[in-house]
């Protein structure tokens, strides 16, 4: 074949190879979130309280343990599951109930949870109870947000203060 | 007869398209491999001049990038798209790889080495991409490094959450610094090891593509480069979400099914699809012929067999049998492709000795042994009936030559046609065909990988055993044709027939002519 028709299929090739590389390096578009969208994420760190209280040792008890462990406590070490819920006027976005981690239930728990809701003006307000001990919840904690497009939301707590942080 | 296989003939239909615009050497169809291999240096080079100017923190990293592409348009804009387009490139080329290794099934038997070990080696390229998006440290960044670590928190290898990582005022440097160090160095070397094994089955691997594609390959990635820079997102920004993304999709096609499963099934599809890839060579597993065997009585220990080997399956060793020559063959059953390319190396297979008894060669097929190849093409020739006879030599992975359906022509398939001794068509036109064409898989692209190669410089006196001087080049003909050449395969026969008549009608009149001369010299 023409060594100049050849140059020329071989550009053709090249420019479709091109085109494909070119075209899904960016295209199409993905919306990760729409225009009118911002998103709350929860972020809690918090070790909920032990099921059982601490309890103080009769001296038989303490007659019956060895001498170096005789520290007058009994603290089961089992901890509460966490119960929390997110609302947003009213309406829960985010619900969970969760075990504490760990063999011995003893561990602190970790949620990490994104969503995505409406822009604009909201009723935010959260419902947290730690301990099976309390019905109800045990902290709460209710704020009037403005939250822009694409927004980014985190609720913390802040378990030395026993308060939520929202940023 | 082969069944018809719509797969490959898609693919054939496509490689014949590139035979057409690029010719048999430089069908980029033949060399994906290397080609994809040349993408890797262009990302190496690219990738080094960039990490000069590119800062591993995470405040400095987005300056330092958008420093390149907008103030360093010219060099270190140009570098980035390169980076990122011949990484794209690897991608499309490494599918096209794998389909065209399927379609013409080149993926079970002796080959399951080369595909269950590619699967993740596609695995390595692929994170390595992510990790390079993650770099930028823009909204791309940050998206993919939070749904990275979504990932990554679904499985139960690490406690805590380190999607907590991307909070605002808890990114630290250290993070950045470990992708840095994934990015730069801990992955290309994972990538490098693992394409070492990738070929270790295999021997003569093509690791350069031909220079014409390369060249091409550059300067089409070179227009895009300008026709189309890569350039960043806004900053990450760890207070707002990544709204709106340019998705590389030959990277981060898994990241958006993230919005629409739990991690935990993606994590399951991804597994599942990697899985069923890796045990693909057994659904259902071919078999592969019996191995070579060595005749020590017919081996000199010549090792032309272990260099011809395209599977690495035949070493040379200290010699066993107190014969005077130092080293003899063994073949690792394992390897065997049972292909026969190792008879047509071998001298011994001279078809012209041991004419009245058993043909013994250095080393032969159990399954069609050298002595029958012989007996067999005798038997043809004997059948074939004509004025011009005409034998056709072929192999059982290209053209089916029971096809051929032309008057005065034989045929005889062999294993690969580089098991084809080149005295065996000079036996053939000694014993009474008038021409030998040769056929076979398409050039540059052997069932076997080097047969029809081996068997062209065997042929043209550049291999050994070579076709010898005396051989009549002008009654030997070589035309490869793939399962769907047919017409062109018939067409070509018609011409050689009609060109060896000419032949013998020119001999004919040469004859003639000597015997005029010699009644009137008389
Ligand atoms: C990741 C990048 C990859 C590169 C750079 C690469 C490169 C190569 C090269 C250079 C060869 C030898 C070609 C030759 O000289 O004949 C080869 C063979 C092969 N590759 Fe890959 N490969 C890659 C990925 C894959 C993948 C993902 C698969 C399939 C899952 C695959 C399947 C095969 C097979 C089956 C062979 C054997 C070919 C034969 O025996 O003729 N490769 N590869």
């Amino acid at each position: 074949m023409d060594k100049v028709m050849r140059i020329f299929l071989q550009a053709i090739n090249f420019t479709v190879f091109m085109g494909v590389v070119g075209y899904f390096s960016i295209y199409p578009e993905f919306k990760y979130l729409q225009d009118d969208e911002a998103m709350i994420t929860l972020a809690i760190k918090h070790a909920s309280q032990r099921q059982k209280e601490c309890r103080k040792m009769s001296p038989e008890e303490l007659a019956k343990l060895p001498p170096n462990m005789r520290v007058g406590m009994d603290c089961p070490r089992e901890r509460s599951p966490l119960d929390i819920d997110v609302a947003l006027d009213g309406k829960s976005v985010i619900a969970k109930n969760i075990e504490s981690p760990g063999l011995h239930k003893d561990q602190t728990i970790d949620i990490f949870e994104s969503i995505k809701v409406k822009a604009g003006k909201h009723m935010l307000s959260i419902k947290m109870n730690d301990s099976v001990r309390v019905k109800g919840p045990t902290f709460t904690h209710e704020q009037d947000i403005a939250l822009e497009p694409a927004q980014l939301l985190v609720i913390q707590f802040d378990t030395a203060a026993g308060k939520f942080i929202i940023d | 007869m082969k069944t018809f296989n719509p797969i490959r003939r898609g693919y054939l239909a496509l490689e014949e398209w590139f035979n057409i615009s690029f010719g048999g050497e430089l069908n980029p169809l033949y060399h994906l491999g290397s080609l994809a291999f040349f993408f890797f240096w262009v990302v190496l080079v690219s990738g080094i001049y960039l990490f000069v100017f590119f800062d591993t923190s995470v405040s400095g990293a987005y300056k330092s990038v958008e420093y390149l592409t907008h103030d360093q348009w010219y060099l270190g804009g140009v570098m980035r798209s390169l980076h990122r387009y011949a990484s794209d490139a690897a991608i499309v080329t490494i599918i096209l790889h794998m389909f065209r290794e399927f379609a013409l099934d080149r993926y079970r038997g002796f080959r399951w080495f080369s595909w269950f070990t590619g699967v993740p080696t596609l695995w390595f390229v692929v994170t390595l991409g992510i990790t390079g998006y993650w770099l930028v440290w823009d909204e791309l960044g940050l998206y993919v490094a939070i749904f990275s670590a979504r990932l990554m928190d679904a499985l139960p290898i690490v406690s805590g959450s380190m999607a907590r990582n991307f909070l605002e005022g808890q990114m630290t440097d250290r993070f950045f610094t470990l992708m840095g160090f994934l990015h730069l160095l801990g992955q290309p070397v994972i990538l490098i090891f693992a394409l070492w094994i990738h070929v270790k089955r295999l021997s003569h691997v093509e690791i350069s593509c031909p220079r014409g594609l390369a060249l091409g390959s550059f300067i089409a990635l070179m227009a895009l480069s300008l026709y189309m820079p890569a350039v960043s997102h806004a900053p990450a920004d760890l207070s707002k979400v990544p709204a709106n993304l340019k998705i590389d999709w030959f990277y981060l096609n898994i990241y958006p099914l993230l919005d629409i499963w739990d991690a935990w099934d993606v994590w399951l599809l991804t597994i599942g699809i990697t899985f069923f890839m890796m045990i693909m060579p057994w659904l259902p597993p071919k078999k592969t012929g019996a191995a070579a065997v060595v005749h020590l009585d017919e081996c000199n220990g010549c090792g032309q067999c272990a260099d011809d080997c395209p599977f690495d399956a035949i070493t040379m060793q200290q010699r066993t049998d107190g014969a005077r020559w130092e080293y003899e063959v063994v073949v690792a059953d394992n390897l065997c492709a049972a292909c026969g390319i190792c008879v047509g190396s071998c001298h011994s297979s001279n078809i012209f000795r041991y004419k009245d008894k058993t043909l013994e060669t250095g080393i032969d097929m159990p399954q069609f042994p050298v002595d029958e190849v012989r007996s067999k093409t005798a038997e043809v020739i004997s059948s074939i009936e004509g004025d011009t006879k005409i034998l056709v030599f072929g192999c059982n992975h290209a053209y089916d030559l029971k096809q051929i359906n032309e008057p005065g022509v034989g045929i005889m398939s062999l294993i690969c046609t580089g098991m084809i001794p080149p005295s065996l068509v000079e036996y053939a036109l000694k014993n009474g065909v008038d021409g030998v064409l040769l056929t076979g898989c398409r050039n540059g692209d052997c069932f076997y990988r080097y047969g029809n190669i081996w068997m062209d410089k065997r042929f043209d006196g550049d291999r050994k055993p070579v076709l010898r001087e005396r051989a009549d080049r002008s009654r030997i003909e070589v035309f490869r044709a793939a399962e769907t050449d047919g017409k062109k395969l018939t067409t070509k026969i018609n011409e050689f027939r009609q060109h060896l008549e000419s032949l013998d009608s020119q001999a004919n009149v040469t004859q003639h002519d000597a015997a005029t001369q010699e009644v009137q010299n008389g």
